[in-house]
């Protein structure tokens, strides 16, 4: 009897003083820099900035281009792991908002738009990171254009993603034929919940509050 | 129901015979029935009083073991009242009495001094001129011996006469002179003697009024001693006045740590990281947390080393060497936990600083630079804090251990309330019980009203047998 209370009473201890940790998120943008599209990545930075001032400790964020080929680490412009020290993040926010700054100055418009290889390269880095929320932003008018020769007919597994289409802008076509803008957009979202993820457009960037998860 | 009415062929009638029926039955078990309704409401009274009864004792008890416990205190309290006068009767004792034969010797120093230039100041008459009887002489030299040259000889002792006087004149200014400078130097001895009297008188003033408060202190002791019902509702009425009152600085006290714990809960996070928690607390609160404990720990020992508290009576008991080393180490603890603090507080506006820069630059917001003309101000203030609360946190034990000790008696007056009314409200249970008894024997009669009336008629028809049943419902 002795034995068993003592037992009870440690493993109560142990549980009380056990080490755990909050919930963290993981946040991956996709910047669409093609054609005209560029021109509006003075938004995207801003969103960026709202999201960074967001973010907290232990949190991963990483901000990626969409270009021909977006299935590829070299794409991703800036990414950092949020330590749990304050002034460290701090630090870190800003390298990242400067990184972000120089990349919108600098770059250049790319002829094609891979949003399915950017897709993947999101759902790889989130899962490496382990992060309880997963949210990938895609700041694009989700028109894809592949380059001949690249395959992207691949399933996703979404199970736990939050993919949140921002700023999809309406192209010249869509203003002759909406359904074409609609159909774009409901067949982004069938896509996204087939792979089990939950799909939102957010076009008012006034309203970018919750798009977080947890917030 | 329907079974009920049916029974014949006429519900009326059935309904009139069950009634016949019942009241009958009620009747003839009457006796029975009333004699098990006034058991029962006399067995409820008279345990709802014997439950009275032993709460009553359980606060008596309580109030005897409360008057204990106060008078405990009281000549606890007592005691180191007297005792602390008597440290400082030694301590006048010894300062003053220390110095007593050097004050001796002085003072002996002073009279002989005084005495010595008192018996050189004795006013010594001037010698008679020894020269009368010269003159006598001279003028009982005979006539016919001749008076030749004697003009001469009166003129020379006129002359030594003169002389002489001078003399003796010269001399006895000097002397009266070296009196008066003697008498002159007795002066500041007087004044010394003077003083230290004086001295002495208000040493032995202070011994005096020192003996009346222990006198008087005494006294009360002797009250409590003794128990009297006095000194139980002076203690009493103190006990609440310095529960109140101590449990008014606590709470400032806990303010003040609160007001800590924000200056240290942030940068801790640059120490033990932000994101882990303990129990569902975050690390960094739970660390700075334990450093405000800590700090108040040493700050109780600090006290206890000190003897200003007796909350510990192991620290108290020390040899007075272990003590006083216990006293520097907790000082020593408690300064760098302090130091510790004041650079957190240091580390929280640079953090705060750091913080707002960066929300600033992610806002876009380039116009607010940092002003650092004034902050030296607020950095400096919160450091000021960060070092000085704790050391003014240590002097939580003083009202803590009041209240410690002022919290026994409450709560025993608390508890003696409590008593006293569960204790009425079980009398007020039991005399109902009782009345109920009555209330319902009567509810019972109330349908048998017509063979009761029978009864009664039937009885009056016989004497003597009315009493009896009067007696039966009233007793």
């Amino acid at each position: 009897m002795k034995m068993i209370l003592t037992r009870i009473v440690f493993l109560s201890l142990l549980a009380a003083c056990s080490r755990s940790t909050p919930v963290n998120n993981g946040v991956y943008m996709l910047l669409d820099t093609s054609g005209t599209y560029r021109q509006e990545l003075q938004k995207a930075e801003q969103i960026i900035r709202y999201t960074l001032s967001h973010l907290d400790a232990t949190d991963s964020f990483a901000v990626a281009r969409i270009d021909t080929g977006s299935f590829s680490e070299k794409d991703i412009v800036a990414k950092a792991s949020f330590d749990d020290r304050p002034s460290t993040i701090n630090r870190q926010k800003r390298m990242f908002a400067e990184k972000i700054g120089a990349f919108v100055d600098s770059v250049q418009s790319s002829p094609y738009t891979d949003i399915t290889g950017g897709l993947l390269q999101a759902i790889e880095y989130l899962n490496e990171k382990e992060t309880q929320n997963k949210t990938i932003l895609i700041f694009s008018d989700m028109k894809e254009d592949l380059q001949d020769g690249y395959l992207r007919d691949i399933d996703f597994d979404l199970n736990g993603f939050d993919v949140i289409a921002l700023n999809v802008t309406k192209l010249r076509s869509d203003n002759i034929d909406p359904r074409e803008y609609l159909l774009r957009l409901t067949q982004w979202q069938s896509r996204v919940e087939k792979s089990g993820g939950h799909w939102r457009v957010v076009n008012d960037l006034d309203g970018l509050e919750g798009i977080l998860q947890g917030q | 129901m329907n079974f009920l009415l049916s029974i014949t062929p006429f519900p009326v009638i059935s309904a009139l015979l069950w009634i016949v029926l019942v009241v009958t039955a009620l009747y003839f078990a009457r006796p029975t029935a009333h004699k098990t309704i006034r058991a029962m409401s006399l067995a409820l009274h008279r345990t709802f009083r014997v439950a009275s009864k032993a709460v009553i004792q359980a606060e008596y008890s309580l109030a005897a073991r409360n008057r204990d416990v106060l008078l405990a205190a009281g000549r606890e309290a007592k005691e180191r009242i007297v005792e602390r006068e008597f440290d400082r009767v030694n301590e006048t004792v010894r300062r003053d009495l220390a110095s007593f034969s050097a004050l001796h010797r002085a003072l002996n120093e002073s009279i002989n001094g005084i005495e010595k230039d008192h018996q050189d100041a004795v006013d010594v008459p001037p010698d008679p001129p020894g020269w009368v009887k010269a003159v006598e002489a001279v003028a009982n030299i005979d006539s016919r011996e001749g008076r030749v040259g004697i003009g001469n000889v009166l003129s020379d002792i006129h002359k030594s006469l003169i002389k002489a006087h001078k003399e003796a004149m010269t001399a006895y200014r000097k002397a009266s002179g070296e009196r008066h400078a003697l008498l002159r130097r007795m002066r500041p001895d007087w004044r010394k003697i003077q003083q230290t009297l004086s001295q002495v008188g208000k040493d032995v003033d202070s011994l005096l009024s020192r003996s009346a408060a222990i006198d008087r202190h005494m006294q009360e002791y002797e009250d409590m001693v003794s128990g009297k019902d006095r000194a139980i509702s002076i203690l009493s009425s103190s006990s609440l006045m310095y529960f109140f009152v101590s449990g008014l600085v606590l709470a400032i006290a806990i303010g003040g740590a609160t007001v800590n714990f924000s200056l240290i809960a942030r940068p801790m996070a640059e120490m033990v990281g932000g994101t882990s928690l303990i129990g569902g607390f975050r690390t960094a609160d739970i660390a700075a947390l334990v450093i405000i404990l800590v700090e108040i720990s040493m700050g109780l020992f600090l006290m206890e080393s000190l003897r200003i508290t007796r909350l510990f009576p192991v620290i108290g008991a020390l040899p007075d060497k272990t003590r006083v080393r216990m006293v520097w180490i907790t000082f020593f603890l408690l300064f760098m936990l302090a130091s510790v603090e004041a650079g957190l507080a240091y580390m929280r506006e640079v953090l705060l600083q750091d913080e707002l820069a960066t929300s600033a630059l992610l806002r876009g917001d380039v116009t607010q630079v940092l002003s650092g003309q004034y902050l030296w101000i607020t950095t400096a203030a919160q450091m000021g804090m960060g070092f000085i609360l704790p050391f003014a946190l240590t002097f939580v034990a003083i009202p803590l251990e009041t209240f410690v000790h002022s919290l026994r008696t409450v709560v025993g007056l608390l508890m003696i309330g409590l008593l006293r009314m569960l204790s009425i409200v079980l009398r007020l249970i039991g005399n109902a019980c009782r009345y109920l008894g009555a209330l319902t024997e009567q509810l019972y009669d109330l349908p048998l009203f017509i063979p009761l009336w029978l009864e009664e008629r039937n009885g009056s028809a016989r004497p003597g047998s009315g009493d009896s049943r009067t007696s039966e419902v009233t007793s």
